[in-house]
């Protein structure tokens, strides 16, 4: 039970302070659940996130998946991961759904303050940072991870900007390179 | 405004359409070609109302833009259809995926096929990253805060609500409102 509730705080702390959109909680979240809470491990994480990727919707759904292994991690019945799930997601999307329900309706007193403009300049750079540090917090277990050997970080390092540098020539959609990644790995990561 | 105003139900099938072929990001592309192009529920300006709220305000801009426009269009039973619609399938398509990396992650086919599939994710955030970033990074000021935060979070692991509440306020300040005949 006491993890549950752990899942509900923490959860719901990361929705408010998801600005700039999901991926700005990156950081804190692999930070919580895997140093703080050891909910998942650090590999259980950079896979969750990357099978978010590649499930249609919102990617952040992923954060149901942590749930579901933090009760399994806490030795709760299969169907408490269910529930941890649903927690879960209703603690990540309803508070700032809330908060955004109740701004859409005195949006526009704000609308010509000069400091909404500001606000949104100023917190740029602060949320390009965050997703910096998200790229961090994945990659150190997913791209550069000590516990492998050269050749396998060779090859992650390689498909990882090789994404990024098609990504940036051509028009395609990512889901389709998320899935090529995987026949790449499973063709040269087997037994590495 | 709004020549037809759809039910709840109408937004929850539109939105769960979205939530089932939206596959590789991109979700706000999607909104729009939904509520603006083939619904015409909202105007192009009202779409970039409700997105500019949905970007300002912490939660995913997706789900955002679903609840706006959906209490827009329908209330607050409007606004619970679009966002349920938009997350449960990918929701119930992860439940499946997870029950399926549990029970085969220890098998070293799919272990490296997965090991793959996250290295290939890790770029696509940083292209993420840098398309988004693209003016921050080369403004020199912006880059300053971009390394601070990154450090501060990434390396340091400070806390996020400490950054946003000592740093995120410098970065506003620096941004003020400047009028034209003052100070």
């Amino acid at each position: 039970m006491r993890e549950l509730v752990s899942l509900l705080n923490v959860f719901c702390l990361l929705s408010l302070l998801a600005v700039g959109g999901g991926s700005a909680v990156l950081p804190q979240m692999e930070h919580e659940t895997v140093t703080v809470h050891q909910w998942v491990s650090a590999d259980d994480f950079a896979t969750i996130y990357s099978l978010g990727q590649m499930a249609p919707g919102p990617n952040m759904t992923m954060v149901g998946l942590i749930g579901y292994k933090a009760a399994n991690h806490a030795g709760l019945p299969p169907g408490f991961g269910i529930a941890a799930m649903i927690i879960v997601l209703l603690a990540f999307y309803l508070p700032s759904s809330f908060l955004t329900y109740a701004a859409s309706h005195i949006w526009d007193a704000f609308h010509d303050n000069p400091w909404r403009d500001s606000i949104q300049k100023g917190m740029a750079p602060v949320t390009i940072g965050l997703m910096l540090a998200g790229v961090h917090a994945v990659g150190k277990t997913a791209s550069y991870n000590p516990e492998h050997g050269l050749h396998f970080n060779a090859i992650t390092i390689v498909v990882g900007l090789a994404v990024t540098g098609i990504l940036f020539m051509k028009h395609i959609n990512p889901a389709i390179l998320i899935l090529a990644g995987g026949v790449v790995g499973w063709f040269f990561l087997r037994g590495i | 405004m709004n020549t037809s105003s759809p039910t709840p139900s109408a937004l929850f099938a539109a939105f769960f359409r979205i939530g089932v072929t939206s596959f590789g990001g991109g979700l706000v592309a999607y909104l729009r070609d939904e509520i603006v192009t083939n619904k015409s529920w909202m105007t192009e300006d009202e779409f970039l109302a409700a997105l500019e709220i949905g970007q300002t305000l912490p939660g995913l801009n997706s789900v955002n833009v679903a609840i706006i426009a959906g209490r827009k269009l329908a209330g607050p039973f409007g606004a619970i259809a679009a966002a349920t619609g938009l997350v449960i399938p990918g929701a119930v398509i992860l439940c499946i995926l997870g029950f399926l990396y549990v029970r085969f992650h220890k098998n070293p086919d799919v272990a490296a096929a997965l090991a793959g599939i996250a290295a290939a994710a890790v770029g696509l955030l940083l292209q993420v990253t840098l398309k988004i970033g693209a003016k921050q990074f080369l403004n020199p000021i912006d880059l300053v805060f971009i390394l601070l935060t990154f450090v501060l979070v990434g390396l340091c692991h400070v806390s996020l609500p400490v950054v946003l509440f000592l740093v995120a306020p410098f970065a506003i300040i620096l941004r003020r409102p400047r009028k034209e005949a003052s100070k």
